[in-house]
């Protein structure tokens, strides 16, 4: 079996296959959609904050593998965390996908790690970090998020072209 | 007649060579870009080493040198699509850039509120987004010719759209995002019927079919040098020469002028009222030496040899179950959409590029396109003429691994 750099892991096809908290949800106090405009991606995230803890959370949309994989294993990690704590990890996933984060040193990655190979792929960063992208957007009450808008969060900045 | 002989022709493209993470690059996305051979490397080598300086300017000698070689090259590109005169190849930086020269010097001035200018859904969104910038500034209207599932336009729905107020054209000859070659030459003499210019998007056909813009009699034919073993940066407009004439400039600057007081501007002649600034002479004077090697070869010996891998690549892929070919018109350049069940394009890419296969995965920069046929993005082989059967057979293969990760 050729080397997948991995990228393509058990863990991940598995998600892809099987997405966790795939849906929506009936009561929601913050939701937001996210898109991709270099692949047409779209994701859309909805969680219900019950003071200040995440007690429930569903995604959705038409994505790559990396994309819903990442979605899924983002709603199984920070269901059930507070506010501050997923702000902490959005940010420290958005630092691995771009290379940025020494893993050795303490952190909450945990099972996520299994994404730090897409920092290799320049043109897949996009497709792990836009549910975290969105996810950050949902908490700021941002209605529709792109990859391509600034917002603060650094790697979703940077340009990709799409001729 | 002499064999093909596709292995001496890859010996002259030394990126071919290339490996990627140790696998043979097999390298299918020249829809997008493709590669240059030695002759055309050596050519910029040369002009760079013993050849530049500014053209139209000095009496020195480098400057009549590279003066000569550019004309040269304009020489060498109006044979290759057999112009009438020079003077009416202009160089710009690429097909976009083209396009957004008619649209200036064109439609601004010629193109009025109430005035339809026909599109295809098959177009570029270099041969959309500039005719829309036109629209919402002048109040005219953009008419879209349909096409079936096969992605080919319906040619009957083409020629009810037009009416006294249908002013303009724009076609791509071959879709970059499904490879149908469209009618051009019939569609150009239908609007010439209705006293309508045409301009032609060429990009995808000028490095794979004989260009014979007389012959079409389009009006306008827009193509890029890299997409036709030349370098980035430049590319083709041919206008006729009247129209030329007639439009206004698109930018201003050096060159494009006769005189100039802050009183009056008379502008240059043609070609030279569009080129204005330094044009990227490096870059025109490696695209003639292009055109001069895809000539030695022949356009037809090319085009046999691109149907040849289309028609196995097709066969092929028709015999894969879980795999669906988006675009079987009847006649086709050698670009093959696909989609794998199951599988995003994206995750496609990734997978055949860690087998060495670089194919392009997205929406083509042809969004309507995929809106039309119901599919955010597809995964697209565009082939060469220094592709083999061979790579055919790893693209299969990979194809085969990238279902297998999935299944």
């Amino acid at each position: 079996m050729a080397d997948y750099k991995s990228l393509y892991q058990e863990v991940i096809l598995d998600h892809n296959k099987k997405p966790r908290n795939y849906g929506t949800l009936e009561r929601a106090s913050h939701h937001a959609v996210g898109h991709n405009p270099l692949c047409g991606d779209h994701i859309s995230v909805a969680l219900n904050l019950d003071r200040e803890c995440i007690d429930c959370i569903a995604f959705q949309g038409e994505s790559c593998a990396i994309c819903k994989a990442s979605a899924s294993m983002m709603t199984t990690a920070i269901k059930g965390k507070s506010r501050a704590d997923a702000e902490i990890l959005i940010q420290e996933f958005l630092a691995m996908a771009t290379g940025k984060l020494d893993l050795d040193s303490p952190n909450h990655i945990g099972r996520l790690a299994v994404f730090a190979g897409v920092c290799d792929l320049p043109t897949r960063v996009k497709c792990a970090i836009l549910p975290w992208h969105t996810l950050h957007a949902a908490f700021n009450s941002v209605a529709s998020t792109s990859t391509e808008e600034n917002s603060g969060l650094g790697p979703m900045d940077a340009p990709i072209g799409n001729a | 007649m002499e064999a093909f002989d596709v292995e001496r022709i890859r010996a002259d493209f030394p990126i071919l060579q290339l490996k990627i993470d140790g696998k043979p690059l097999v390298y299918l996305d020249n829809a997008a870009s493709s590669q240059m051979p030695q002759p055309v490397i050596d050519c910029l080598v040369r002009y760079q080493t013993m050849q530049h300086a500014n053209i139209n300017r000095a009496v020195h000698t480098l400057s009549e040198t590279a003066t000569t070689e550019f004309e040269e090259a304009r020489r060498k590109l109006q044979r290759f699509i057999n112009a009438r005169e020079e003077r009416e190849v202009i160089f710009t930086s690429g097909t976009t850039d083209a396009i957004n020269l008619v649209m200036h010097g064109y439609g601004r001035k010629l193109i009025k509120a109430g005035d339809e200018i026909i599109l295809t859904t098959l177009e570029h969104h270099s041969n959309i987004v500039p005719w829309q910038m036109l629209a919402e500034e002048t109040g005219a209207k953009i008419r879209v010719v349909p096409i079936n599932d096969a992605g080919e336009l319906l040619i009957d729905e083409y020629e009810k759209l037009f009416n006294a107020r249908t002013k303009f054209v724009g076609v791509m000859h071959v879709s970059n995002a499904l490879g149908t070659i469209n009618p051009v030459k019939q569609m150009i003499a239908f609007a010439h019927a209705h006293g309508v210019p045409v301009l032609v998007d060429g990009a995808q056909a000028a490095p794979h079919l004989q260009v014979d813009v007389q012959d079409l009699d389009c009006d306008f034919y827009a193509f890029s040098g890299h997409k036709l073993c030349g370098p980035t940066g430049i590319g083709v407009l041919y206008g006729k020469a009247a129209l030329l004439e007639k439009m206004q400039p698109f930018k201003g600057g050096g060159d494009m002028i006769l005189s100039v007081t802050f009183e009056k501007t008379t502008y240059n002649t043609i070609p030279h009222k569009f080129e204005a600034g330094t044009p990227p002479i490096a870059a025109a004077i490696g695209l003639g030496a292009a055109v001069d090697y895809i000539s030695a070869i022949g356009m037809d010996v090319i085009a046999a040899h691109e149907l040849d891998l289309l028609n196995y690549a097709t066969e092929q892929m028709n015999h894969m179950s879980g795999v669906r070919i988006i675009g079987t018109a009847e006649h086709k350049a050698a670009v093959l959409s696909f989609a794998v069940a199951g599988v995003h394009p994206h995750d496609i890419g990734t997978l055949l590029n860690q087998e060495g296969i670089a194919v392009r995965t997205g929406h083509h920069c042809a969004q309507p396109v995929m809106q039309r046929l119901n599919v955010p993005a597809t995964s697209r082989a565009s082939f060469a003429f220094y592709n083999t059967l061979a790579e055919v057979d790893a693209l299969i293969a990979g194809i085969r691994t990238v279902q297998k990760v999935f299944a």
